[in-house]
């Protein structure tokens, strides 16, 4: 019941929607027409197309149609020729009758308006003013001008072809024939006069441009004319001299200066020159944003998603390269404006003034002139002028490339420079090559090598070049540590050319950092090794230091992680947790990788466990009665050791002595010739080092959490040592400064805790939401799948659509045949049934009247 | 008796009432006269009795400087006694003294035969001399001859059985080879290395363990102090000796015989493992060199307790180990674990101890991966009361501040995982609204995990870790920051790391492409001038 009710409910609503779809006019319906598809389950979202139909009305509609279509058809299906009425808008019944008749007549206008002759090219109707043409009027008033008749021309006018075949202001019809009445005897077929028409208005044609063509010539040659003439005139007409090159007379000396003058405004279109304020603004800025990117490698918070490709060197354009050369040129701009030029710095100018020079005399080309001329006040840039003469003295100019921090005077160096060295040099493709460039030479020299291998091979002139700088950058590795392993080590030079080996690594820092990479593979191979054969490794040789220590100047060693400077952190630790500390000289060494291991770490302030052991260790060395409480020592070192005693300092008087000094890096490739007294020195030298890196990271770890857990046993160390009263004053006094710093530390432990997690949200069954193109069975297939299943069953519908509509089709007809075939027989039955009726009439006609005959 | 063994003399060549056949056979000097002379020799001596005196001249190459003539002699004397074995020449039965013999009125057959057994026995002697010559390769000879005459001997026992089916091995003989073997003054290892492949054989390995107990009593009963030298042949005999796990019929005899019966000895495990418990008892008894009791400890869970008949008695030798401190108790640890996992031992205050194992060169010792697997064992019992397991895991990150990068990547999942066990010890690293403490209440130097107050306390260690330079490291320490996962990390990969493989890592990991330069362009190889380096380094 309920049931019943919602239903009629619903067919109400929809009927009513229905009813609002279709509009007014429709909704009153006959109740009994409408045909309701009843809906068992509402969905929602669902469109519900059929939901009332009305099978009457469209079947009807249906009848009507194929009766007006199908039905004709069939009819006429027998008749070949058929009547088409093509009466504008007979059939239409949207225009109105006036409107019909108003088209009708325009129509007909048109079509009275349209061409009379395919070959009047120029009008479509012709324009008369009391009967006579218009065109015909203006004809004879002008006089043919040549000039005039460039504007129409390809046109034949038709009063010229008139007037050619001599016939009056008629229609052209007319006067064809008259020309036929002319020409008389030998009358021309019709084709034939057209050609000759068509020909001579060609030719006509032809004549105008021909005409034209002359006139054009003379026009020119006048000009020609004129301007010779106008050249003897005068002087003052720039333009036209450009513009004939032919005649150029011999280019004199203000005409070259006006055009050079006009050239160089053009080659120089720079940027305002930046004050010196924005400059160092700029400087600090670049400097600013590398910082940044810096300290985000350094906290390793991208570790993953960096991709961004830290460009480091885009200020500088390294690219290409003169790294130094451009870097200091910058800083030359706006230090020291235009005065005040060091030497340094005029060896740059005079090099860029060289630059300069050589590219204005190629844009001279083969004019030949003065070299005072050069000197003009705004051919160069005002802080190369005064330098110019002397640039032009100091030739060759390649000699200027010297490098910039020499400690000699550059003047001297460039001097002996000039008599001995060659100014280019091949790369060297092997590391024996560059050794023997390189051995036997002074410094300066071997840096003014490297650097011309560097700039002749630079990666801008030859496509090979790159390569070999790149190999270079190894090769001088590999020197660097030769030079760290020759007795005495040579020092000096690897500080120079470390210089060098920045620039080369800026320039290929893949490459670099390959190279690196090997060298410290190889010293970790080695100790390894020795480490696998014996237990512990003996401190490798300077070289390997070295190299560390010019990891720290290549690569930021601050990062979270680097490719390079981890495994030298590594390599580092290795070194102070695996070598035994047998001499002076191995305390110089470890005392060394301890500084640079805490210069590593210096910006970032990580935590290095094994060089507070190392440092712990050292102390203990040089503690002279050892109790050793409340301290353990680590690995490398031994409480009861036989060297541990390496440090100890007896005499007195070496005590007194001493002077506190750095300890010089030559110590670590090998002691020899000392008195007992340089060795005491050294060994006090050693401990104060100690000292203040222990400060040092005192200083640093101050704000780990467990600082005191850290350096207690430091502490008691230190204070174990204060008790010995036998060191200097200075060294005392270290000791304490050391152990105020620690006990001023005051640590506050804050409980530990972790971080809040996220609370874990509940399950939640919340809807997939998956387009539907269209209900049905074809959902989770791709694009394409869809739009072919789609359009498959558009197909589909389509085609049972026409099946239908073919039967149905059958079916009227068939039922027209059948209509037909009962009105034939019914009309055949009727006039059967006439005549028997006649018959029958007849008969009884017959019959009474036979009657009456037996009557009677 | 063994003195008597030993003291067989070939020297002693006493003018004996033997047949001894016209010596007229000189010899060539050299090597190549040598053998040929040897040659003949044996053959006559094989030949005929008439002959026998020859083994005299045989006997004398034996005793020869030549290396190349000892071989020659050692090996014609391997073919003659081996056929005078074989063919029964030699006398059976208990040895009379030759001078009684020869003196007495027995028949001449019995008079040869003993005096060609002297002979044997003076040729045995020699060649158990021979074991300590100068020469592997003569060593390698004598010790392939004896071990031949061994077999022939047991084939054709020297001795009348006693009863039917009695087990008759030359054991004098064997304990010759092994005296010679177990030598106080040469480094044996190379021949022990030869000696081993016999030991495949269950009878050698059996007589073996009998003589090498017997030899090292004897030794040590003889010389109050012992060579290192010995202890070492002792031990690498002792520990190439392994008995077959498996409870099986042990019939794999170096001297074949025809039907091995139930009643030997020698085929029972029981019997070998007694034998073993009893050799390495008395080997283990006496005070080994530190070197030799740290190989021992190596191998004693592994090699030695499980084939003791008691292991049980090997607990006063662990626990003593493990009293000694150091590296030995961390060895000592291994067999401790069996013993108390296998065998009930119940070991007052263990983990006080191994909480006393805990300093700082933990992390620097060879055994660390051991070390630190073991205590993974032992702390992975979920009954272990809270504040021990706190004071574990705080004293290891207290360790943890002077550790190595490649032991601090073990050693903090170690400490994660021990506070993942035990929730309770969670309040090390999350201790909500706790107060503020101006000290670490946790006492480092108390030796009772129950009195350290590691509870109390937190992992401020772990925390300054996660400021450590190595980045792995770093992160490994920051794992505490969040509330720990609950599935534990195996730190079973992480035991073997070594800090050339952290490199090798290191290296091998591929970051962004383009590499990070430092900006900061180089002046000069120590730095800029208020850099650390140019401050206290100078480069004249």
């Amino acid at each position: 019941m309920g049931k019943a009710k919602a239903a009629g409910t619903r067919r109400k609503a929809s009927a009513a929607l229905s009813g609002a779809r279709r509009g007014p006019p429709k909704a009153c319906h006959n109740p009994f027409e409408v045909k309701v598809n009843r809906q068992k389950f509402q969905i929602l979202g669902r469109k519900t197309r059929h939901d009332v139909g009305l099978p009457g009305v469209s079947r009807a509609r249906a009848v009507r149609k194929r009766t007006q279509t199908l039905l004709k058809e069939y009819k006429e299906r027998d008749k070949s020729n058929v009547f088409r009425d093509k009466r504008f808008g007979e059939y239409n019944s949207n225009i109105s009758a006036e409107e019909k008749m108003m088209k009708r007549f325009a129509l007909e206008q048109q079509r009275h308006h349209e061409k009379k002759s395919i070959y009047n090219l120029n009008e479509d109707e012709e324009l008369t003013h009391y009967g006579q043409s218009l065109a015909d009027i203006e004809k004879h008033n002008d006089i043919v001008d040549s000039d005039s008749d460039v504007e129409e021309r390809g046109t034949l006018s038709a009063e010229l072809t008139a007037t050619h075949f001599g016939g009056g202001s008629r229609l052209l019809h007319t006067k064809t024939f008259q020309q036929e009445g002319e020409e008389g005897e030998q009358p021309k077929s019709r084709k034939e006069l057209i050609e000759e028409l068509i020909a001579k208005s060609k030719q006509e044609k032809r004549e105008r441009q021909a005409q034209r063509e002359d006139a054009l010539e003379l026009t020119e040659k006048l000009d020609q004319d004129w301007k010779e003439i106008q050249i003897l005139l005068s002087h003052k007409t720039p333009k036209s001299e450009n513009r004939d090159k032919k005649e150029k007379p011999k280019p004199d000396a203000y005409d070259m200066m006006v055009r050079e003058l006009g050239f160089e405004m053009k080659a120089q279109p720079s940027n305002r020159m930046k004050t010196e304020e924005e400059l160092a603004h700029e400087e600090q800025e670049r400097l600013r944003k590398l910082e940044a990117e810096r300290l985000r490698r350094m906290l390793g918070k991208d570790e993953d998603e960096n991709f961004k490709k830290p460009k480091h060197i885009s200020a500088d354009d390294l690219n290409d390269g003169f790294v130094l050369d451009k870097d200091d040129r910058r800083l030359l701009s706006y230090k020291d404006g235009k005065m005040n030029i060091g030497e340094d710095v005029q060896e740059e100018q005079s090099q860029e003034a060289s630059g300069d020079k050589s590219e204005e005399d190629e844009s001279e080309g083969s004019s030949k002139e003065d070299p005072e001329e050069g000197d003009g006040p705004d051919s160069h840039s005002d802080l190369a002028s005064d330098l110019e003469s002397e640039e032009e003295n100091e030739k060759p100019e390649k000699e200027h490339q010297s490098p910039r921090k020499g400690l000699i005077t550059r003047e001297k160096a460039r001097n002996t420079a000039s008599t001995e060295l060659p100014y280019t040099f091949a790369a060297p493709e092997s590391y024996e090559e560059l050794k023997s460039l390189l051995s036997g030479r002074s410094m300066d020299e071997q840096l003014l090598v490297v650097e011309r291998i560097q700039k002749c091979n630079h990666p801008s002139l030859a496509v090979g070049n790159k390569a070999k700088l790149e190999k270079l950058f190894g090769f001088l590795l590999e020197y660097v540590g030769d030079l760290a392993t020759d007795d005495p080590p040579d020092l000096r030079v690897i500080d120079k050319l470390v210089v060098q080996l920045y620039s080369l690594c800026q320039m290929f820092p893949e490459s670099a950092s390959d190279s690196v990479k090997f060298v410290l593979r190889d010293a970790m191979h080695e100790m390894e090794e020795m480490i696998e054969t014996k237990g512990r490794a003996a401190l490798p040789g300077l070289d390997v230091l070295i190299y560390l220590k010019i990891v720290g100047l290549l690569f930021p060693t601050s990062d979270f992680w680097h490719p390079v400077v981890t495994p030298a952190l590594v390599c580092m630790s290795q070194l102070l947790t695996k070598c035994p500390v047998l001499s002076l000289q191995d305390v110089v060494k470890g005392l060394f990788v301890c500084c640079l291991f805490l210069e590593y770490v210096s910006l970032s302030q990580r935590f290095i466990p094994e060089l507070v052991n190392y440092i712990l260790g050292i102390l203990y060395i040089a503690t002279p009665n050892k109790q050793s409480q409340g301290y353990a020592l680590v690995h490398p070192f031994r409480a009861h050791g036989k060297n541990s005693e390496v440090l100890l300092v007896s005499d007195r008087e070496d005590v007194a002595t001493w002077q506190r000094s750095s300890l010089s890096l030559c110590w670590a490739s090998g002691l020899r010739t000392q008195t007992a007294t340089e060795a005491n020195h050294i060994r006090l030298s050693c401990v104060a080092v100690a000292l203040s890196l222990l400060k040092r990271c005192v200083v640093m770890y101050s704000t780990l959490p467990s600082f005191h857990a850290i350096t207690g046993p430091l502490r008691a160390l230190l204070t174990e040592h204060l008790v010995d009263c036998s060191r200097p004053h200075e060294l005392q006094e270290l000791y304490q400064s050391v152990l105020t710093e620690m006990e001023n530390q005051k640590q506050l432990y804050q409980p530990l805790t972790c971080e809040k997690s996220k609370p874990v949200p509940l399950k939640l069954f919340t809807p997939r939401l998956v387009k539907v193109l269209e209900f049905g069975r074809k959902q989770g297939s791709s694009k394409e799948e869809q739009e072919r299943k789609k359009l498959i069953h558009k197909h589909k519908r389509e085609f049972k659509g026409a099946v239908r509509e073919i039967r149905k089709d059958n079916q009227f007809l068939a039922r027209m045949q059948l209509s037909e075939i009962m009105e034939r027989d019914a009309e055949r039955k009727r006039k059967v049934r006439q005549l028997f009726n006649s018959l029958a009439t007849q008969e009884g006609e017959w019959k009474a009247l036979k009657r009456k005959k037996f009557k009677k | 008796m063994a003195s008597a063994a030993l003291g067989g003399d070939v020297t002693g060549r006493a003018p004996v009432v033997s047949p001894r056949g016209g010596g007229g056979m000189e010899r060539e000097p050299g090597p190549e006269g040598a053998r040929r002379a040897l040659g003949r020799w044996l053959e006559a001596v094989l030949a005929s009795r008439g002959q026998a005196n020859a083994v005299f001249d045989i006997l004398d190459v034996l005793q020869s400087e030549d290396q190349e003539e000892i071989q020659e002699a050692v090996r014609t004397c391997s073919r003659l006694f081996g056929a005078l074995l074989e063919r029964g020449e030699l006398f059976v039965g208990p040895l009379p003294s030759e001078e009684s013999v020869m003196a007495g009125s027995q028949g001449a057959v019995r008079k040869y035969k003993v005096w060609l057994r002297h002979r044997y026995h003076s040729c045995c002697n020699r060649l158990a001399e021979l074991l300590a010559h100068s020469s592997f390769e003569v060593k390698e000879l004598a010790l392939s001859t004896l071990m031949k005459f061994v077999k022939l001997e047991g084939m054709h026992p020297l001795e009348k059985p006693k009863w039917e089916g009695n087990y008759l091995f030359p054991r004098k003989l064997f304990k010759l080879v092994l005296g010679g073997l177990l030598s106080p003054e040469e480094d044996q290892s190379l021949l022990l290395s030869q000696f081993r492949e016999y030991l495949d054989y269950d009878d050698i390995r059996y007589h073996t363990m009998r003589a090498a107990a017997d030899a090292l009593a004897r030794v040590t009963d003889r010389h109050p102090e012992v060579s290192l030298t010995f202890w070492n042949n002792a031990f690498t005999l002792l520990s190439s000796v392994s008995l077959p796990r498996q409870e099986r019929k042990l019939s794999h005899l170096y001297v074949p015989c025809s039907g091995p019966s139930d009643k030997w000895k020698v085929v029972h495990l029981r019997e070998h493992r007694k034998v073993f418990q009893a050799m390495w008892l008395s080997f283990l008894k006496h005070k080994l060199p530190l070197s030799l009791y740290k190989k021992v400890l190596v191998i004693v869970h592994d090699s030695i307790l499980p084939h003791l008949a008691q292991p049980t008695l090997l607990i006063d030798f662990l626990s003593s180990a493990y009293d000694l401190g150091g590296a030995v108790s961390l060895l000592a640890l291994n067999g401790l674990f069996v013993l108390i996992h296998k065998h009930n031992l119940e070991y007052p205050d263990f983990y006080r101890k191994l909480y006393g194992l805990l300093d700082p060169s933990v992390f620097h010792v060879k055994y660390r991966a051991r070390f630190f697997h073991l205590a993974d064992l032992f702390l992975s019992s979920s009954h272990l009361p809270a504040y021990l397991v706190a004071a574990f895991a705080k004293r290891l990150a207290r360790l943890a501040l002077t550790a190595p990068p490649e032991a601090l990547l073990m050693v903090l999942p170690f400490i994660c995982n021990l506070l993942r066990r035990h929730p309770a010890c969670r309040v090390l690293v999350h201790r909500p609204g706790g107060p503020e403490l101006d000290a670490d209440p946790f006492d480092p130097a108390e030796d009772d995990p129950a009195k350290s107050r590691a509870l109390e306390s937190c992992l401020w260690e772990l925390q300054a870790l996660q400021r450590h330079y190595h980045p792995e490291v770093s992160r490994a320490a920051s794992v505490i920051n969040q509330a720990l996962s609950v599935p534990e990390v195996s730190i079973a990969p992480l035991l073997e790391l070594t800090a050339y493989e952290l490199f090798e890592q290191d290296l091998r990991k591929t970051g962004p492409q383009p590499v990070p330069l430092e900006f900061l362009p180089a002046q000069g190889l120590l730095g800029r001038r208020d850099g650390l380096c140019a401050q206290l380094f100078t480069l004249s």
